[in-house]
């Protein structure tokens, strides 16, 4: 398990994102991830080996090269990444769950022919109920780690610059000792780097939370406006078969919502305009 | 993630891509992406571990190594090589938002679409014109824009791009001024010359790429001017509407849809 092996996992969670939700996905895994695995690890691979101190003095080098680095940037940033893409999963998960409860409705409105299974595996899930706050919770999640780790980088690096020279005086280093930095200049730059890519990340998810909520509330004004499902005329033929078929044809076809919610509405037609999630 | 899921990932474009977009492709892999993996890293592998500087002084070799190399060659040619081949994802982006436009008009049962098959659209070729012709476009200015401010950047740090043999430090804590020297200075040198002029190469084929785009665009305009002029008598007969029709549906189904709307 790598990170093509996470690439893998989260290329599904793609197809029910939203179109910002794809752009930050390109993001993370070209200019982060790709980015961190071809030239930054590199760059600190020899973080340890050449970082010397003016001392001949055993044990010191390591003790002052521990005392500065409690947790070196690169695995501070892979525990980012790792924790930054997998709310992505959540939405996976309910994605699934909510297949799996199209095909046993399928099965027992006796439309369990492969053809209609294959279309339930295939069409794009629509961002609405229980999913849109799966999605919303995923994105919420990801700006909360985002902004953890980049507090997290603050406070154990101090304005995000790697100087050349620390001053050590732990024991055993007799006195205070001069300890050198291998490429500082390149670390810098680098850790500015990744720091302005999760700033971007960071607003990409925002304006994913924004949208959604606005798309949400679009829609629960366009339900409200629009009373198609006006009560008068609905309780009249409300049980009867045909609507149920139309009902069911309308599921299959648009796939609008969660299915027992569908069901549910049937006997007892309730507005859900007032769930702002509700569509 | 690494060299290879981008190639993965750019392949895809290849497809919606000009003949000389397919070449600077290749170019960009062969030539320079598998050049950097498989020759020029090994060859700055040792960068630091083998760049001595003339003093027993702790430290002097670090500041010294830091001082003339901010960052790496072969980082600055990795960035270089990711941003310039990412702005190829803006044209991947919008074939995929054409082909789920089609997808939803072959659902609705649209008769517009020509289509018999969702098949048929997830396999089909776009032809770059209309607004996938400007994010095309778009994507080859960008992309000309990155390899330049990256050659700039590589002549601006290094001073031209030839690399020293030996190099005069004084930085703290060397003492006074301490000879320092650079490792495989000439096969740097060669490798260096050969990713510019890569470079150089690639250069050219986006200006050739977009001087065949425009070619091309004003072709086309200027065909559309002349035909409208040639029947200036039957503007309003069903004919030439039919004829109008015939043409963008051959077209592509996109157009199809604009000029019912003009």
């Amino acid at each position: 398990m790598n990170w093509a092996g996470l690439y893998t996992v989260l290329s599904g969670v793609n197809r029910h994102s939203t179109s910002i939700g794809r752009i930050w996905l390109s993001v993370i895994f070209i200019f982060r991830i790709m980015v961190l695995v071809v030239a930054a690890e590199s760059v600190w691979g020899d973080e340890k080996s050449a970082f010397t101190c003016n001392t001949q003095q055993p044990g010191c080098n390591s003790v002052c090269y521990d005392h500065f680095f409690p947790i070196s940037h690169i695995r501070l940033w892979a525990l980012q990444l790792i924790l930054v893409t997998t709310p992505a999963l959540l939405v996976a998960m309910h994605v699934a769950y909510q297949q799996h409860q199209e095909k046993k409705l399928l099965v027992l409105t006796g439309h369990a022919d492969p053809k209609h299974m294959e279309e339930v595996k295939k069409h794009k899930m629509r961002i609405s109920g229980s999913l849109w706050w799966t999605y919303v919770c995923s994105v919420v999640f990801r700006l909360l780690f985002e902004a953890v780790f980049m507090y997290i980088f603050y406070m154990l690096y101090p304005g995000y610059q790697m100087v050349r020279l620390v001053k050590c005086e732990a024991y055993p280093c007799p006195n205070t000792v001069d300890c050198f930095i291998s490429r500082p200049t390149e670390k810098t730059i680098f850790t500015v780097f990744m720091l302005v890519t999760s700033s971007i990340c960071i607003v990409l998810n925002m304006a994913e939370l924004v949208y959604l909520v606005v798309r949400a509330c679009a829609r629960r004004g366009q339900h409200n406006s629009n009373p198609s499902s006006g009560k008068g005329s609905f309780y009249g033929h409300k049980l009867s078969s045909e609507y149920k078929q139309n009902e069911i044809n309308q599921l299959l076809t648009e796939q609008d919502g969660s299915l027992k919610d569908m069901l549910r509405r049937n006997p007892v037609l309730q507005e859900k305009g007032d769930r702002c999630s509700a569509c | 993630m690494d060299w290879g899921a981008l190639h993965t990932i750019l392949g895809g474009v290849n497809k919606h891509s000009t003949s000389i977009g397919k070449i600077w492709l290749t170019v960009l892999f062969i030539f320079r992406i598998m050049i950097l993996v498989v020759a020029a890293e090994r060859v700055w592998g040792d960068e630091q571990d083998d760049f001595v500087c003339n003093t027993l002084q702790p430290g002097c070799k670090n500041v010294c190594y830091d001082h003339f190399f901010p960052i790496s060659h072969i980082r600055l040619w990795a960035l270089q090589l990711i941003f310039v081949s990412t702005p190829a994802l803006l044209v991947a982006m919008h074939v995929a938002y054409r082909r789920h436009e089609k997808k939803r008009q072959f659902r609705k049962g649209d008769q517009k679409c020509e289509y018999k098959d969702i098949e048929e659209i997830r396999k089909q070729r776009f032809h770059i014109e209309g607004s996938l012709w400007w994010t095309y476009t778009s994507s080859i200015f960008f992309r000309l824009v990155f390899e330049a401010v990256f050659m700039y950047a590589f002549y601006f740090m290094y001073d031209g791009f030839r690399m020293p043999r030996l190099m005069k430090c004084n930085a703290w804590p060397c003492p006074n001024t301490v000879d320092c020297f650079v490792s495989r200075p000439t096969e740097k040198t060669v490798f260096t010359i050969f990713m510019i002029a890569v470079s150089s190469i690639c250069i050219l084929l986006n200006v050739a790429e977009l001087c065949y785009l425009l070619t091309k665009f004003f072709l086309r305009r200027s065909k559309k001017a002349a035909n409208k002029k040639q029947h200036p008598n039957h503007e309003n007969k069903e004919e030439t509407k039919q004829n109008e029709m015939n043409e963008l549906i051959s077209d592509s189904c996109q157009n199809t849809v604009i000029g019912f709307s003009s």
